[in-house]
């Protein structure tokens, strides 16, 4: 590991000014970034510490109603907060259905946000990845790509954005805080993450110096709550980032769709809200042929980028998938594998 | 190590022999409470860190490093490459026999596959060596790799798997086929898969004197290990100390010494002080041997009743780019069904890979769940049961040896297992059968088969003046639960409680208890242990049966029973002496024995010496998902005497677990370019995790084998991961209608 600076803020101006100076890295969880630098895949040459920051680790309640989550709430705190997962169930049914149980004991809310890819062109030092280092190609294009996206991605850059938790997020339109050298603004998730286009290096809109500071959920967003699940399907049943993922919400009233949200995770370079897909179902009734309307217009802009297009056609049968058990009401308790598409009902065995 | 305090517990209580009880691991207190040391765990006074730098490239040479800069660097002491590596005694590229691999220990700049090591930085701290391997910043003239099975021009190898010849067969196979009124060509391949034991290859090397060597170091294979090692530094074997008392897991990567264990003996020879040289989990993906990838094509004839008439069985694999190990997978089809025709094969091609091994069921689990499959579309041809098929068509002898097996309980196996899963219930077409939730379930069967191996052991054993008893071996546990079995065994040899013993092993110095390998372990070692005890008992007997003093005067040598450190006179049990009195009569402090066991080359001349068994795996896959779930497996294996049931439970479990692993998660990703392996971490390179792993059951199916060797021991370390593989993708198909031919079995693959 190429050796850095390390220091420790005690407010949050100091981090953002010790993380304005050029090669900075904040640090929070570790549990994606120390990797990086293990590997020589980032390298910075200050890392600012800013676990040690007072009053971002706080689940609050917001004068609205919603919920502002601090920054640096530990995933694994956040998904086993009652009073959090009963207003957002699926967002915690993501967080559950992430990583392993260290990881979310350590990994923070903000971090999630900002972790990078797990394009393993982007790890390999030695292959070509604009990301990584800008200009330098993408090796992934014709390499082994089977995972990679199939949305969103530009000729500079295929990869996926691996998080869970950002897909309920962004589908029931969380707003990120931050803190910066000048001011303090906020900006919705769905706009936080850019897309590559020329610049694949530019992953969110943060400028140097910026700290998320919390994440915002509001009080509208906690009407999904009896209809809305997390699923994802992956290659094994834990520990295992997902093939495809989709978050889903509905409000239905008399026997129609009145709102739906959707969005998709590990389909493309951020996670994905479907909203030409819940266009299509407000006035509907929550129904199979519904669904499958909204899927097919939520992947129309799909196209492969190497060996997956299967994932465009796995995404539109999880999304109808996701709907259905959305329609038939939010389990409770989370089953016991949470995100699993085969717990067809709490009391199912399948795990 | 004699001064391991391998605990006993309550469980090893016993009524009556040792032998076949199941009791729990002797090491197990030691493990749970990490007082077991591994090789990594050792730290001699003054020792220093190696770290190695490996190749990021599959082919070409190293043009630079900047070993300026890493030695510049605070904390490191020292930078080995090709300029000033330590001499050899003996070329790193010569290779006297089939269980020694060519090394790449720097002889030169040349990089043969990725994660070749390139250097080595010793360094005062770990950190400091990890910094150094940074800083030399290595330049590369990179070549075009050879990469895969289609990389190169192929060629039939000389030899395959340890030494086997690549072809065989017995009658017509192109008439049988031709005249087949059914037939089934099926192409299936398997990827390159690597060991990843949870204790990587590490090393503590201590050259204690210009020519002593004392070393912690994992081994399957202590006596191999010092020769190889005595040969490569010149020094004789009894100037060389390894200990291993345990294996974090070994699977046949740790059977002969490699690259990084060598890397760590030449660099204390640099620096001239203890070093550690731990090689790290990326690093485990090249230089530690692997499984090689294959493409296996099966061509089935059938006749009437669904009975075969012509196999052929032709494996294409690959070895690394200068040295040969040919993954021996057509092998699986010489024993396991009848047919009068047989035709197996191999080619091969060369790649810039790091050299393929030994890997747990090497040959027999890539190429039955190869023929397993085949033979499943065979009944599906046929349209019968799978099952039905299998036993229409059981080799009641070996089909092209001809030689009878020295013991063969398959159809037991068959029976209490499918008794055991309900298989009578199955339905005959595939995509026919769901559970209560809407999804696709379906049963699949495999059958299982391993050779019963065996290779050469040595044991030394005493009976001292307190009667209580001492067993040396030089075995090697690698969590198979050698330290317990080979125990029992010896408990039972020399007729004491097993309280009584004391089990000196896993360490040089001993008597050679040969290889942890090829499940043949227990026979091997047990057998020599065993003989070693009997031999003791013998010279007691001798002792008390000519002397007046005893009870036991006149019985005779063979009117004897030895048991609880007595031996009592067989035609009547009152009369009886322990072990001390005799010795203190006959005013010995002690007495020793010794023993040996082998394989019989008679037994291997009459006799075909195989283990068997069967698996039933139950999977249910979500029908437009197509995510893939096991639900259950039953498996039913007779492998001769059973030593310790709750152990070989285990080492079943493991191996059907691994089955679960090959079927449908465990696979590198190799550019297809670069030939890198992209997915070389536990993260993306994927094996089972705990709920990947359904209900279990192995049921021991007993089987008494006179032939095999004196104790009966067939061997259960790798039948668990055939059949199993092959029983999960025939469940598969039977559940989507789907047959995926390409393993692991993904998602992409049924949707």
């Amino acid at each position: 590991m190429k050796p850095f600076d390390y220091v420790r803020p005690a407010t949050i101006e100091e981090a953002v000014q010790a993380g304005s100076m050029e090669g900075s890295a904040f640090l929070a969880g570790g549990t994606n970034l120390l990797d990086l630098m293990k590997g020589g895949v980032v390298e910075p040459q200050r890392i600012v510490d800013v676990t040690h920051l007072p009053d971002l680790s706080a689940i609050d309640a917001t004068s609205d109603g919603g919920v502002r989550i601090g920054a640096l709430v530990r995933n694994a705190d956040l998904a086993n907060d009652a009073d959090f997962a009963g207003r957002f169930p699926a967002v915690a049914e993501a967080l559950l259905s992430g990583a392993s149980g260290q990881l979310r004991n350590a990994a923070t809310v903000g971090g999630n946000l900002l972790q990078r890819t797990r394009c393993r062109y982007f790890y390999d030092v030695a292959s070509a990845c604009n990301k990584r280092e800008p200009g330098s190609g993408c090796d992934a294009r014709e390499g082994e790509n089977d995972g990679l996206a199939v949305l969103g991605w530009s000729d500079r850059c295929i990869a996926t954005h691996p998080s869970d938790f950002c897909v309920p997020l962004v589908a029931f339109d969380a707003v990120v805080e931050i803190a910066g050298p000048s001011r303090r603004r906020e900006i919705a998730l769905e706009e936080f993450h850019r897309l590559p286009g020329e610049t694949p290096e530019k992953e969110s809109v943060l400028e140097p110096g910026e700290l998320i500071v919390a994440v915002r959920l509001h009080a509208e967003s906690i009407a999904f709550c009896a209809n809305q699940r997390y699923l994802k399907v992956r290659e094994r049943t834990s520990y295992a980032f997902a093939v495809v993922s989709a978050a889903a919400g509905l409000i239905v009233e008399d026997g129609r769709i009145t709102q739906a949200r959707l969005a998709l995770g590990s389909v493309a370079p951020k996670p994905w809200r479907a909203r030409a897909g819940e266009n299509l179902l407000a006035g509907q009734k929550p129904e199979r042929a519904a669904f499958e309307r909204a899927a097919e217009a939520a992947l129309a802009e799909a196209k492969p980028s190497g060996d997956n297009a299967y994932k465009i056609d796995l995404a539109r049968r999880l999304i109808v998938r996701a709907f259905e058990r959305a329609a038939a009401g939010t389990p409770n308790p989370l089953p016991a594998l949470p995100a699993s598409p085969f717990a067809h009902s709490p009391e199912a065995a399948h795990v | 190590m004699s001064d391991l305090p391998l605990a006993s517990s309550p469980a090893h209580r016993r009524h009556g022999s040792n032998m076949g009880q199941p009791m729990t691991r002797r090491d197990g207190i030691l493990k749970v409470t990490g007082s077991a040391t591994y090789a990594a765990d050792n730290h001699p006074e003054g020792m220093l860190h190696a770290v190695m730098a490996v190749s990021a490239i599959a082919s070409g040479r190293v043009s630079a490093l900047d070993v300026a800069a890493a030695k510049a660097h605070p904390g490191v002491v020292e930078v080995m490459t090709p300029e000033n590596r330590p001499a050899l005694a003996k070329d790193p590229e010569d290779r006297d026999n089939p269980f020694m691999f060519r090394l790449d220990v720097l002889q030169n700049d040349r990089v043969r596959y990725a994660n070749q090591p390139i250097a080595v930085v010793i360094g005062e701290t770990l950190e400091a060596a990890q910094e150094g391997v940074r800083l030399l910043s290595p330049k590369y003239e990179s070549e075009t790799p050879n990469v895969g099975l289609d990389g190169a021009e192929s060629f039939v190898p000389e030899a395959v798997g340890p030494g086997a010849p690549p072809a065989a067969s017995i009658g017509d196979f192109d008439a049988g086929y031709a005249d087949a009124p059914t037939r089934v060509e099926a192409t299936y391949e398997t990827p390159p898969q690597y060991h990843n034991a949870m204790e990587p290859h590490a090393i503590v090397a201590h050259w204690t004197a210009k020519d002593r060597l004392s070393i912690d170091t994992p081994s399957q294979g202590i006596s191999a290990a010092l020769g190889r090692l005595s040969g490569l530094f010149g020094i004789p074997v009894e100037n060389i100390e390894i200990r291993t008392p345990f294996l974090g897991g070994g699977f046949g990567s740790k059977g002969a010494v490699v690259s990084p264990q060598v890397l760590g003996v030449l660099a204390a020879k640099l620096v001239g002080k203890p070093v550690k040289l731990v090689t790290r989990r990326d690093q485990m993906f090249g230089p530690v041997g692997h499984r090689a990838p294959t493409r296996q094509t099966l061509k089935l004839g059938i006749g009437e009743g669904g009975l075969l008439g012509a196999i052929s069985h032709h494996t294409k694999t690959l070895s690394s780019a200068f040295d040969e190990f040919f993954e021996g997978s057509s092998a699986a089809s010489h024993t396991l069904y009848a047919s009068p025709a047989i035709a197996t094969s191999h080619e091969a091609v060369r790649a810039n890979t790091g050299t393929p091994m030994f890997m747990r069921a090497p040959g027999e689990a890539s190429g039955s769940i190869a023929l397993e499959g085949a033979i499943d579309e065979a009944a599906e041809a046929c349209g019968m049961d799978p099952l039905a098929f299998r036993l229409a068509n059981y080799a009641e002898k070996e089909p092209i040896s001809g030689k009878p097996f020295s013991s063969k309980r398959l159809r037991e196996c068959y029976e209490q297992a499918a008794a055991r899963f309900g298989w009578e219930e199955r339905t005959l077409a595939p995509r026919s059968m769901r559970d209560e939730d809407g999804l696709l379930v379906g049963w699949g069967v495999g059958t299982a088969t391993f050779p019963a191996v065996m290779f050469a052991a040595e044991a030394r054993a005493v009976i001292k003046a307190d009667g209580s008893g001492v067993m040396e071996s030089s075995i090697e546990d690698m969590g198979q639960g050698a330290w317990t079995a080979l125990a029992q065994i010896a408990a039972d040899g020399l007729g004491i409680d097993i309280e009584e013993l004391t089990f000196r092993g896993g360490e040089s110095g001993l008597p050679d208890a040969g290889v942890a390998g090829g499940s043949g372990h227990t026979a091997t070692a047990g057998n020599a242990i065993h003989a070693a005890g009997v031999d003791v008992v013998r010279k007691l007997a001798e002792l008390a049966t000519n002397d007046e003093q005893s009870p036991l005067f006149g019985a005779g040598n063979a009117g004897v029973d030895a048991r609880d450190g007595r031996l009592y006179r067989r035609d009547d049990e009152t009369r009886s002496e322990s072990y001390a009195d005799i010795l203190a009569r006959a005013g010995l402090s002690e007495i020793e024995g010794s023993g040996t066991g082998a394989a019989d080359s008679a037994a291997q001349e009459h006799y075909a010496l195989h283990a068997h068994g069967v698996v039933f795996a139950e999977v249910k896959v979500d029908p437009d998902l197509c995510q893939m779930r096991v639900s259950r497996l039953v498996g039913a294996f007779a492998a001769g005497r059973i030593i310790n049931p709750r152990l070989v439970e285990s080492q079943l479990f493991g191996g059907m677990i691994w089955g679960v692993s090959f079927a449908l998660h465990e696979g590198a990703k190799v550019d297809r370019r670069s030939g890198k392996v992209m997915n070389g971490d536990l993260a993306e390179y994927h094996v089972p995790v705990n709920a990947d792993v359904p209900s279990l059951e192995a049921i021991l199916v007993d089987e008494e084998d006179p032939h095999v060797n004196p104790l009966g021991i067939k061997g259960v370390g790798e039948i668990g991961i055939t059949g199993s593989a092959g029983a999960i993708a025939n469940a598969i198909w039977h559940a989507t209608g789907t047959r995926v031919r390409r393993f692991p079995v993904r998602i992409a693959d049924l949707v």
